[in-house]
């Protein structure tokens, strides 16, 4: 049993995931404490010359699954890869994206290696032996739990993208590249694309946004009016379930348990009432200004300035300062 | 072709509140459901029922009161249920319960399995893929579309990336997993309704399925709750309330002071 902390290395398309930068980052500030290597585990098809990326943003080591079957995700083919490097060489945990690649793959690996699985963690802590505590949300946010794996190995978990904070980005630190080769068995394959299509509008990254604009139910007759603030302020447009279900915007935008974790320098509540679910996607967020008409609103509980007030007559008032100051 | 679907009874957690003197979950009073997904899934189920004459089968593990969801499911139209009951399985996590539900359906018998993606008061969507691992059957999670062709005995399916989709063709035995925006499900019929009273429930308990009790429950999940905690309300935030002129200006002073204009 080694100390390392593994970390799947999602790439789509030979891009590597934000997401995947994010948890080595979190895996060098455990392995401060329990001691160990962070290494990469990045399987694809033709995907060796990104493992230097994998280096530069903070892995000690990056094992490398290059094969032709790995072109497309398909479960089985992921499965078998990542497994062979896991059991080659017993890490102590292992951390995954929780993105839909993510949450299929590792409940599969978990099985498959006998281990526990702790999903969308907010928060990890390792001591000096190595045991990890993963906290997640459950019951839509309302309540936080701490979780252990104290007989089973790799403690594996999955994180959430806009979670953890990468490290910096050094093109001269040190780091080995390890090529596995892996026997993919390939009559274990019973899963078959057809076709794969990319969404030609590409979904919008509200995580990756410093400044979003988020609206409730309350402002779905306004669209104009939020679209039209978020660009004076260089932000972006996100919401709560309640617009998503109602048919403005599409699931990307959403902000919330059942929808995207964010944590932007600034976080606008307009209209929103403070539902747990939406709270537990952007609490982290650095500024928090909520504006809503009902002083009882549980945001309130959550922002860092409170405004009570019809967002819809504040936005055209805080555009004028906001160009006059400019 | 026999069609297993996996549901589970939740909290409806929209209706969970905090308690705020005493900073714990209000559970009295929030009602029971069928899990959002899971209805998704017995719905695309029953479509295929409606189409091609499938048999579905409806699945739940949890206590006895649980029995209300298979009632609802048989009034929508399942043809019959499952009740994985036993004290032994109290305090599985999701490798525990996955390898309880794997030996129940094994005795239940399917061509496919259909659950929903999570349940809404763990969110995990970690069941569906380790039962397809403990059945050694392929999965495909986040399914928004299914069709089967029985005679080449394949189903056709839909499943969403975030940034893209595919088409996959699985062949033989599967297991899905389906987001709850993929229909809308039927409610329960007058008929339906009448009919299931008359239809009993299967039970289905630790002495029936063969399974290693040092795999299930408490003792036999290697994750491990160690404590919980709701996060604090911080009621003594700055709450102002201004003319819209006046707000803004305190916003735009905010904004200043953290250098964001």
């Amino acid at each position: 049993m080694s100390k390392d902390i593994f970390v799947y290395i999602e790439q789509r398309d030979r891009v590597i995931q934000n997401v995947s930068f994010e948890l080595i980052g979190e895996a060098r500030r455990l392995v401060a404490v329990s001691g160990g290597n962070v290494c990469g585990v990045l399987v694809g098809n033709n995907i060796a010359s990104l493992a230097k990326e994998v280096v530069a943003n903070g892995a000690d080591k990056v094992f490398v699954v290059d094969n032709k079957e790995l072109e497309y995700y398909t479960t089985e083919c992921y499965a078998q890869a990542v497994t062979a490097v896991v059991r080659k060489h017993s890490p102590n945990a292992m951390l995954f994206g929780a993105s839909t690649i993510g949450r299929d793959l590792a409940p599969r690996i978990s099985a498959r290696v006998h281990t526990g699985l702790t999903a969308d963690c907010t928060d990890l802590k390792i001591d000096e032996e190595g045991n990890l505590f993963m906290t997640r949300p459950a019951f839509g946010g309302s309540l936080f739990a701490t979780i252990a794996c104290p007989d089973h190995r790799p403690q594996m978990s999955t994180v959430r993208p806009g979670v953890m904070k990468k490290v910096e980005y050094d093109t001269n630190r040190a780091g080995e590249i390890i090529t596995e080769d892996v026997a993919i068995d390939a009559t274990k394959f019973a899963v078959k694309i057809v076709e794969e299509v990319k969404e030609t509008k590409a979904a919008v990254k509200i995580e990756d946004s410093k400044i979003l604009v988020s609206m409730g139910r309350g402002l779905e007759n306004n669209l104009a009016q939020v679209k039209n603030f978020a660009t004076v302020i260089g932000g972006t447009v996100s919401c709560s379930r309640a617009v998503v279900d109602a048919g403005v915007w599409k699931s990307d935008r959403q902000v919330g348990q059942t929808g995207k974790t964010v944590r932007p320098d600034v976080y606008f509540a307009m209209g929103i009432s403070g539902a747990v679910q939406h709270i537990a996607g952007m609490d982290g967020s650095d500024l928090i200004i909520a504006i809503n008409k009902d002083k009882t609103a549980a945001i309130f509980n959550t922002a860092h300035l409170g405004i009570v007030g019809d967002a819809t007559a504040i936005m055209p008032e805080l555009e004028k300062e906001i160009l006059a100051r400019k | 072709m026999r069609i297993a679907v996996c549901i589970k009874q939740v909290p409806n957690t929209t209706e969970i509140k905090i308690d705020p003197v005493t900073n714990t979950l209000k559970r009295d009073g929030v009602p029971s459901i069928m899990n959002p997904d899971d209805k998704a899934a017995l719905e695309s189920a029953l479509v295929l029922k409606d189409k091609y004459n499938a048999e579905v089968v409806v699945v739940t593990m949890g206590p006895p009161q649980a029995e209300l969801i298979l009632r609802e499911a048989m009034s929508m139209g399942a043809d019959e249920a499952f009740l994985v009951t036993d004290r032994a399985f109290a305090g599985s996590d999701t490798w525990a319960t996955s390898t309880i539900l794997a030996a129940a359906l094994k005795k239940v018998g399917y061509d496919i399995i259909i659950g929903g993606r999570q349940a809404i008061d763990g969110d995990t969507a970690q069941v569906g893929p380790q039962i397809a691992e403990h059945l050694d059957i392929p999965q495909v999670t986040y399914v928004v579309e299914i069709d089967i062709d029985e005679k080449n005995n394949v189903c056709r399916v839909k499943k969403e990336f975030e940034d893209r989709y595919q088409i996959v063709e699985v062949k033989g035995k599967a297991l899905f997993t389906v987001l709850s925006g993929m229909n809308e499900p039927r409610y329960m019929l007058v008929g339906g309704i009448v009919d299931q009273e008359e239809k009993a429930i299967t039970v289905i308990t630790v002495n029936d399925i063969e399974v290693d009790r040092g795999n299930i429950g408490l003792l036999g999940s290697p994750t491990k709750v160690k404590s919980s905690f709701s996060k604090t309300v911080d009621s003594n935030k700055e709450l102002i309330e201004l003319s819209p002129q006046e707000a803004a200006k305190v916003i735009a002073d905010k904004l200043a002071e953290k250098h964001i204009i």
